[in-house]
Order: structure tokens, then sequence, then C-alpha cells
């Protein structure tokens, strides 16, 4: 059963479409990365799966319940908004008393766990908090209501070095403990490679890709040899960028198959260089919507 | 979720109860001296003092308890948060508002019983007196500070703080869009919906020498006249009409001739003429007109208000919960 | 119970990265029949990376042989790799002191020195894996 489901998911502010025609289908027990520029619609599908939003086209299923649809499917569902917001006139303890009167599955012994080992002061107010702390404590928020599913919103875009590192280290943690599902978006690929198993490209209101990031490295190669059309390429080898010298061309083409052609040199793509392929405009395929499994 | 609601209104609300315990207590003290007294004229700044923070209250009660409601939550983005610690939109805003109305009509019924209690001698003798100097507590003014009716008005400001709040969604802007439909609908119902509310009772009266008190005039002559108007009464109307029930104004010329002009120091016209002059009158069918709410509807009219209001804020409300789905 | 860590540079996948790890602790006979690896979550708590990676890493470290895994309780060597003894330990340090003497002795400094250690040896190391 899927924990997120979507089909033709679409969204409309005015005139502009945040989201057009999005497909995803999200399996449990992963931590899912969604990558792509600003204005992608990152936030807006994120918004839309936490209930914050309604959709203006299409369907969305987040944990088999509509999203924001009553007290039961948002306990199921956390999300921490970017810039972690938190009531600064509110004492830590106070935002722990909070969650413990506002969800029915609240767990308190692991919400003050958390506090403690992170060295919060419980009396601090929440206004005076680091960047880091308050991600910290709106991320022991998400975590304590035990959800199924937690949706994160560029957690990490605004804190230092060793903070983004403690609040992956922590969320890592839930993950492993609870078998916590989690989709968050960043900017930064370096932290998705270490955190995410699967990932979903969002570039211009679309989904460009997604999959399980594993099998798309092992499935893209960069191919470089003499120059020839992209289009002498055999069918089953889906060309995502080309790029032409008067001698030379490099094509990335993604593909299940071994490529057996000698003139090519094959090479693999990091992470971070796939993402960017499918974030460019040179992408010449019609973008691809995959099936995450 | 009352313990949020709580929580955030907290400060604003004792403030507010602090200001108002304050006034009650000053009126506390000074309110058992004024009772058999028969002048009140050292009692103008407390008199007119306790009726502007009757309507204060309900601006302050709107502007800094209702706008920020929302606006406050939206701005700081906390929305997302607590929307999401499994307690719905509805249930959200229930909570807020139905704390903040009790806190309001609370505080407001409080400060109110305090002026009314006050008052009560001066409004007492307002109610016997035929003194126009006196404003007695059924004159526009003075009515909406007195009894229930602050009350309807608090929650109708407190509501309409939270609407504007939900449309508006920036705090600055919002408040000063609540201050001014607020001012604009205190403003407007003395004037156009409560003279309606029950109909006025109409009088009609001759016109005689000892009954005209009052003259208006410019130099081109005469304008209008006045008789005595029933004690502790609204007037809404006291003109003179002719035969017809046509108001007259200016007054007909040979009026001119007999009464005493006012702009001019002309010595006093002949006795038995000014008689002769308003007989003159009645003879040509021209009457005085009363139209006025009489003093013994002061409560009906109180409640009604009150209820009209309510209304306007139970209608509010709903608008709030509709719009609420939009806010992200 | 070792440390495990995550090179970043290193141009292997991190579960590799881990499998590398584990192994190497055992060749050099950090890691004995009957220890505990470090549980999933000390791992992901001090990494800061996906479970299903150590996950995967122990799946093959079972694979091959080396650990066990028992539900509830943990991961545990089950065979180690034949370690080198000492006795041939020394004389490779020793050839390595020497090598080490003649690199200094043709001009290289520090830098020069480990960059050609680290190409080389990172240069055989790809061919290994592939």
């Amino acid at each position: 059963m899927n924990i997120l489901r979507a089909q033709g998911l679409g969204k409309r502010y005015k005139r502009k479409w945040a989201l057009t025609g999005c497909m995803l289908e999200i399996e449990p027990g992963h931590v899912t990365g969604l990558v792509g520029p600003n204005g992608a619609g990152k936030s807006t599908l994120l918004n839309i799966a936490s209930g914050m939003l309604e959709p203006t086209t299409g369907t969305i299923e987040v944990c088999g319940g509509v999203p924001g649809s009553g007290p039961a499917q948002l306990a199921k569902v956390g999300y921490v908004a970017q810039n972690a917001p938190v009531y600064s006139g509110l004492s830590v303890e106070d935002h722990l008393r909070l969650g413990a009167r506002l969800n029915p599955g609240w767990d308190d012994d692991l919400a003050h766990q958390r506090i403690e080992q992170l060295g919060l002061d419980p009396r601090q107010h929440a206004g005076k908090l680091s960047g880091g702390q308050r991600a910290q404590l709106a991320l022991t928020l998400g975590i304590a209501k035990r959800p199924e599913l937690l949706l994160l919103d560029e957690p990490v875009a605004a804190l230092d070095p060793l903070a983004r590192r403690e609040f992956l280290q922590g969320l890592m943690a839930a993950v492993a403990e609870h078998g916590l599902s989690v989709v968050m978006s960043s900017h930064l690929v370096t932290d998705l490679e270490r955190v995410c198993d699967q990932l979903i490209v969002l570039v211009d209101s679309q989904v460009r890709i997604a999959g399980d990031v594993e099998d798309l490295l092992a499935t893209h190669h960069r191919l470089t040899g003499p120059r020839r059309d992209e289009d002498s390429l055999p069918a089953d080898q889906h060309v995502i960028s080309a790029r032409h010298t008067d001698r030379q061309t490099s094509v990335v083409v993604r593909t299940d198959a071994p490529i057996l052609d000698p003139v090519w040199t094959v090479g693999e793509l990091s992470l971070e260089d796939l993402v960017l392929e499918y974030m460019s405009n040179s992408v010449t395929t019609r973008p691809a919507l995959e099936v995450l499994r | 979720m009352t313990w949020l609601a709580w929580r955030q209104l907290r400060v604003p609300a004792l403030s507010v109860l602090a200001g108002v315990a304050a006034i009650a207590v000053v009126l506390g003290i000074t309110g058992p001296e004024l009772v058999g007294r028969t002048d009140f004229s050292d009692q103008d700044l407390l008199f007119s003092g306790t009726i502007l923070v009757s309507y204060l209250l309900p601006a302050v009660v709107g502007v800094f308890w209702g706008v920020p409601l929302v606006t406050r939550e939206v701005e700081a983005g906390t929305h997302s948060l607590v929307w999401n610690q499994s307690v719905t939109r509805g249930r959200w805003l229930a909570t807020k508002v139905g704390f903040g109305l009790l806190a309001a009509m609370l505080v407001t019924g409080l400060l109110s019983l305090a002026v009314t209690w006050w008052a009560s001698p001066i409004d007492a003798l307002a109610n016997q007196s035929t003194d126009r100097g006196m404003l007695n507590r059924m004159s526009p003014v003075v009515f909406g500070a007195r009894g229930v009716v602050p009350i309807g008005y608090a929650a109708f400001a407190f509501v309409l703080g939270v609407a504007v709040g939900v449309v508006l969604r920036r705090t600055l802007a919002a408040m000063a869009v609540t201050l001014v439909l607020l001012a604009g609908v205190l403003i407007a119902v003395p004037f156009l919906v409560r003279p309606y509310i029950l109909p006025a009772l109409d009088d009609e009266v001759a016109i005689t020498q000892s009954n005209v008190v009052g003259i208006r005039g410019s130099e081109q002559g005469v304008e209008s006249m006045t008789v005595p108007e029933p004690p502790g009464a609204w007037v809404l109307a006291n003109e003179t009409v002719d035969s017809a029930g046509n108001v007259v104004f200016p007054l007909p010329d040979f009026v001119n001739g007999c009464v005493p002009r006012p702009d001019r120091n002309d010595p006093p016209p002949a006795r038995g003429s000014m008689g002769a002059c308003m007989a003159q009158l009645g003879e040509r069918g021209y009457s005085q007109h009363l139209a006025f709410q009489p003093g013994y509807r002061f409560w009906p009219l109180q409640w009604i208000e009150l209820g009209i209001f309510l209304a306007l804020s139970t209608l509010l409300t709903w608008f709030c919960f509709r719009r609420l789905r939009h806010l992200s | 119970m070792i440390q495990l860590h995550l090179d970043a540079a290193s141009g292997l996948s991190p579960y590799l990265q881990l499998v590398r790890q584990v192994r190497h602790a055992l060749r050099l006979g950090l890691l004995r029949e009957g220890d505990q690896l470090p549980t999933v979550k000390e791992v992901v708590a001090e990494l800061a990376i996906n479970p299903n990676t150590v996950l995967k890493a122990y799946r093959e470290l079972e694979h091959d042989g080396l650990v066990a895994a028992r539900p509830g309780v943990g991961t545990f060597v089950k065979a180690t790799l034949g370690g080198a003894p000492p006795t041939v330990l020394g004389p490779l340090r020793h050839e390595l002191a020497r090598w080490l003497v003649k690199a200094r002795a043709a001009g290289l400094d520090e830098e020069s020195i480990e960059a050609l250690l680290m190409s080389t040896f990172r240069g055989s190391a790809r061919e290994e894996i592939a």
C-alpha cells in the first residue's frame, strides 16, 4: 500500500500553475528526497500532502486518506514547514505540552528524551532559540506525534553545517527506530545522497524523474564518443541530454540494458550530475514519469 | 486547544481586564456620593470619560484581540505548526473565537455594569428633566454606553477583527481596516437603524405662546421653532408643519413681526401680540410635530439592538469559517 | 566495537564503504568472532545516513558469511578474514620504510609522497572492485 499516491495532481494560484499533472506512488519505509529549483512546486506538493492546501485538479491520497480531512488523518502525517516556525512566546516545555494536548498519539517520553539529548533548556522561550535548535524542536514535535509519514520542507536550508548534521542524525535515528517514512525537499544533493534512498526531481511544476536512487545511478550513463546524431542511438537508450562539438558527442542516456557499442566510452554519473541533468532545460525527451517501486 | 487559546490571549486579556478593573474601582469610589444630588455639573469629565471608554473597549477588543487571532499565526507561519498537530482548522478557530468572544463579552459586561450603576443618579435625573443641556440615556451617544448594547458592540468588534484578519492576513492593515469599519458601523447604527427598530411615537401639538421654547433664525427671518420635549425621550423630530403635514422651513413671513428675533437686539414685541401670532398660526393650520422614542422604551431597544449585533456577529463568524479553507 | 565512518570523496557508494570498513576491521583483527557490530540505529545516529544503507551493507556481509543477524539482539561476527600474521606484516613494513627513504632521497616532499601513494593505491583499489 502506498504511503502517498497522487494522480494528475495540479495546483493553480490565480493564473499560474504551481504543479501540473503530477503522478507519484511512494512506498512506505523509505526516505524520499524532493529536489528541484526554486518555484518548481516542491513546497506546493508538500503543502497539499499535509492538508495545508487543496489541489485544483487531480487526486492525492496520503496514508490511505485525504489530506487534512480530520484529526485521525492529521495524526498520521507530520509536517515541518520551511524555517521551522514555532511560537516565540511559548517555552520549549510549552511546545511539548501543546503537542501532548493536541495529538492523540503523542509519545511524551520520546519527546522529553529528545529534548534532553539535544541539550535544549525546557524553560527557554522558543523565540530565543537558534535556527538549528528551532529546527530540532519542530522535528521533535513532528516525530513525537508518531506519524506514519513525516514531511519536511527544506528543513536544513538555513542551518550551519554542524546543525545540519545534527538534524539529519536525529532524523535518521528516528527513521531507524520507528520505521518512519519521510519525504523531504532540499537543495543540497550531498545531504540527499547520504539520507535518501528514493528521489523525485520536480522542475517547472512537473515531475521529471522519480525512482530508487541506486537504481537511477545504475541505469544512467554518460557516453562519450565520435560525433554522431543522438537519434541514431538504439530505442531502448533514452537520451536525456546531448552535447556536440565538431568532433565529439557526449550524451547522457537512461537504459536498463548494457551498453554494447564499443565506440562509446561509458562513464557513470554522480547523483548531483544526474539531478542537474534533469533540472536543466536541455532535457530532450518528454518528461519521464516513473513509478517509484 | 483551550490551553493554547488561553496562552495566546493571556497578555491582551489581562491588560484589558486590569484597565477595566481600575476604572471600576474609580467609579465604585465616586459613585455613592452622586446619590441624591441634583446638580452634576462637576461630573462632566467622568460622564464623558465613561462614555468614551465604553466605545473604546469594543474597538480595543476588535483590534487587539480579534485581528491578531489569525494574522499573528499566519505572519509567523505557526498555523502550519498547529494545524499539523492533529487539530483541524475548524476546531482551532472555534476554540480561539469562542474563548475570545466569551472574554470580550464578559469584560465589556463588567465595564457597562460599572458605568451604568455609576451614572444611574445622573440618568434618573435626566429622565425627568426637560433641561436641554442634560443628555438622557436615550440619546444616541449615551445609549451605546449603557446597559447591554456595549456587549453586542464588543462581540461584533471582536468577530469583525477576526474576519478582517482572515481576509487581509496582515496585522497592521487588518487593524486599520477593522477600526475604520467598526467606526463606520457604530456611527451609522444610531442614525440609520436605531430610529426604526420600533416605530417612533408621533405627537401633534398646537403652538401657543406658552409652549414655544426655542426659536432659531437668521437675517432672513425666523427659521424654526421648537416646543418642550417629553422628558427622558429621544426626540427625532421637533418641527413646525402645515395642515398637510409638510415641514415648514423657514416659517411664514408674518411670524417675523410678532416673535422675538434671536439675532437682533430688538425690544421684545408688545404683550399679547405673541399670543395673537400663535393663534394665527393655529388658524392657518400650522402645528408642531413631535416624533420621539419615549424613555420607557430604553430596555426594549437595548435588547433588540443587542440581538441585532449578536446576529451580525454570528453571520461574520460563519463567514470566517468559510474563508478559513483558503488560508495556507 | 568499531566505529564506522563515511568518506564523501571516496567515489564508492556508502554501503560499499561500510562493507569495506567491516572487512578491513576483520582483517586487522579489530573485530573477532562473536563481537557485535554497531547497531543500525547507532550507525545512523552517528553518520546521518539512511538506515536502509546500513541494512544493505550488513545483508551483504551476511551473504558473504562473515556476520549473522540475531533478530532483536543485533548483528554479530561469525567468521574472520584471514589476516596477515605479524611475521608477514613485519617484512612488508620494513620494505615500506625503505621505499620511503628512497622517495625522500629522490627529492619528493611529504605531499608528493602522499599523492603518489594514494593515487597508486586508489587506482589498484578500483581495479580490485571492477
